[in-house]
């Protein structure tokens, strides 16, 4: 069973709903990036995501945008975020990592040499925001073949009829985007949210994580009611952007700690 | 080769092209291609965008036959298809006419843009005051600075101008920060894309409205010259000046069709925007798969051309099909060589050229002086130069 089932399965029995945090691998600085990983999981995060920098990040808003052009300034790369990865390995073997990121940099190192390493490192799910469905079957077929888990995105604006197209592709969770819109600060319907969040975890045999402009733990809390996991991004960027140098760890873990609380108030 | 019927219906040419963006977009992006595969078997609409084109573009452009820069050059005549003359002094109004219908057929209220050298910006700014559209139109502060003239028009039209300070802040910036407006306002947005890039069904569709160029040439190199040329020569960036005038020549195997990128400061030097030409890696960038100017990692590099127009590190898909297929051929002219058929075809034949079309110029005067009187060079002259009065004046030292 994969970390990411088997996650979620725990979850299930414990009745709890599932952390997911976000960080751009390289963020602030790269020799962070492991201890953000092990502080996350020590404050709560059930599963992590880990951003792959790219030069042009099309769906993500300014604070990921910035934490990007950082990382890559410090010489962030796929292949150094897989490194981060089989790091972060020595000292966790349960929690799931998420790489999340775009097409291109896999494309360099080619699909099916991207899905050996990835599987290697310790990789568990794969989120390459640029693959729609419609240019996905491949290389979900070759993330499958080596035990990964290939992730998509739902978003408000997809029909139902592809839902059912998905199921055919995807593993681990869907990622359902709350709102039409890139990544960070705005106002959420959830209402609407909800509804939506409840009608694909109704028709899907997959757990269903709500991510995009969750900032803090009432509205994690208010969304958990209907969906399994949430997924937050930006805010932590935010965080460890205003975060004097030194203090990364403890404003992220309080971060973490305050969304867990909300979570469990579920 | 017979003409052939591409893209495919999920918009690949070859391994090329495809729909390569986030699922939010999806939905839009086949509303799109619904109402477009409509639309073009739809009498009423064609009939329409003739008519637009006729009265409001001022089609079709002539072809000139430029004589004393041909018996300077001693070799083969140069013919320039005048895209220059269009309202708004370029071809990109053609496709801006097109997506507007699309868009008032859709009935949506906004419409936005990405722009490089400016000319596909106030091309869209000025449907949307024709059509009567809210636009806004997105633009690299750094290109802001190189064309300031340009800016003041889109402004003048009515149009938002909004600078883009991410990564480059050039056009590819420019592309993605309009992809994010797409993505957030997708209900009552049009994106008008300006090339023949970005996600299927836009490769198809801006060729598809930019081929009015080679379809009036076809028509009027028989009645000027009694043929058709030996050689179609166009610059490309995105490519959609070029892939307008190639397309309906593509079944005439006996005519060269030569795509001329911006070589920069040369290809050796790394320093230029010439993805085809330096052979570089494909990859997915802007919802498509194409070749690509990007580092050891797959992270895009900053290109350089004098032309904003072509300062792009990708190329239209169908291009890079074109390529590896051999029906076009495809080099590239550096900043100088571009340059100095500026200031030739200025003092020759009294026509200012973009810089962008500059290029093509470049490849067609190298080439005419090896070839017989008796070649005809069709040379597509996709916009007018007066936005590079500023880039022009300050090569030579000249400040206004």
């Amino acid at each position: 069973m994969s970390r990411i089932k088997s996650t979620f399965t725990r979850l299930q029995t414990e009745q709890r709903k599932a952390l997911i945090p976000f960080i751009t691998a390289g963020f602030p600085r790269p020799e962070l990036t492991v201890p953000l990983m092990q502080a996350l999981v020590a404050a709560g995060a059930d599963i992590l995501e880990l951003g792959v920098p790219f030069s042009d990040p099309m769906a993500d808003g300014p604070t990921i945008q910035r934490s990007s052009e950082a990382a890559l300034a410090h010489g962030m790369s796929l292949q150094k975020t897989l490194a981060i990865t089989s790091d972060f390995r020595k000292t966790d073997t349960v929690t799931p990592v998420v790489l999340m990121g775009y097409a291109n940099p896999i494309e360099a190192m080619g699909q099916e040499a991207f899905a050996r390493a990835a599987a290697e490192a310790g990789v568990d799910g794969v989120l390459t925001v640029d693959y729609a469905l419609e240019e996905a079957a491949e290389f979900a077929a070759m993330l499958d073949h080596v035990g990964l888990d290939a992730i998509f995105l739902l978003a408000p604006t997809s029909k139902p009829e592809r839902w059912t197209e998905l199921q055919k592709l995807a593993r681990g969770y869907v990622y359902y985007v709350s709102v039409k819109g890139v990544t960070g600060k705005r106002e959420l319907d959830l209402a609407e949210i909800a509804a939506r969040a409840q009608a694909i975890r109704a028709a899907l045999q997959l757990p269903v994580g709500v991510g995009f402009g969750i900032r803090d733990a009432k509205t994690a809390a208010a969304i958990a009611e209907h969906a399994d996991a949430i997924i937050v991004g930006s805010r932590f960027i935010e965080e460890l952007e205003n975060s004097p140098a030194g203090e990364e760890l403890a404003r992220i873990s309080a971060l973490a700690h305050e969304l867990r609380r909300g979570l469990d108030s579920v | 080769m017979q003409p052939y019927d591409l893209p495919d219906e999920r918009g690949h040419f070859g391994i090329y092209g495809g729909i390569f963006v986030a699922e939010t977009l999806i939905a839009a992006l086949e509303e799109l291609k619904d109402a477009y595969l409509t639309a073009r078997h739809d009498p009423a609409f064609v009939k329409e965008f003739e008519r637009e084109l006729k009265h409001y573009v001022g089609r079709p452009s002539p072809i000139y036959h430029a004589r004393r820069l041909s018996e300077k050059l001693g070799g083969a005549q140069i013919l320039l298809k005048r895209e220059d003359l269009n309202h708004t002094g370029s071809h990109k109004v053609n496709n801006c006419v097109g997506q507007a219908l699309l868009a008032k057929r859709m009935g949506k209220p906004r419409v936005i843009a990405e722009t490089g050298a400016g000319q596909h910006g106030v091309a869209a700014a000025t449907v949307a005051a024709r059509y009567g559209f809210e636009c806004v139109v997105y633009m690299g502060s750094e290109d802001i600075k190189r064309q300031a003239a340009n800016v003041y028009r889109m402004k003048l039209l009515g149009a938002t101008v909004v600078p883009v300070e991410s990564g480059s802040k050039t056009l590819k910036d420019a592309m993605n920060e309009a992809m994010r407006d797409w993505v957030t306002n997708v209900s009552d947005t049009f994106y008008i894309i300006g090339t023949v890039a970005g996600p299927h069904p836009y490769p198809m569709l801006v060729r598809d409205f930019q081929t009015i160029i080679g379809r009036e040439c076809l028509t009027q190199m028989t009645e000027a010259f009694g043929r058709q040329p030996d050689a179609v020569i166009a610059c490309v960036g995105g490519g959609s000046n070029a892939l307008g005038i190639f397309h309906p020549y593509i079944p005439f195997q006996d005519i060269r069709l030569i795509g001329v990128e911006a070589a920069g400061e040369g290809i050796a030097t790394g320093r230029h925007a010439a993805p085809l030409t330096a052979n570089a890696r494909a990859g997915v960038l802007h919802g498509n798969r194409t070749y690509l100017l990007q580092d050891e990692n797959g992270q895009i590099i900053e290109t350089h051309s004098i032309s904003a127009g072509l300062d792009y590190p990708g190329v239209g898909p169908e291009h890079a099909w074109l390529k590896d297929s051999g029906r076009a051929e495809y080099v590239a002219a550096t900043d100088t060589e571009a340059l100095a058929a500026f200031h030739t075809l200025c003092r020759y034949e009294g026509i200012i050229p973009a810089l962008e079309s500059s290029h093509a110029l470049a490849h067609a005067m190298k080439i005419a002086p090896t070839m017989g009187r008796d070649k005809l060079l069709l040379v597509c002259l996709s916009g007018r130069g007066d936005k590079d009065m500023h880039t022009v004046a300050e090569k030579s030292g000249i400040q206004f």
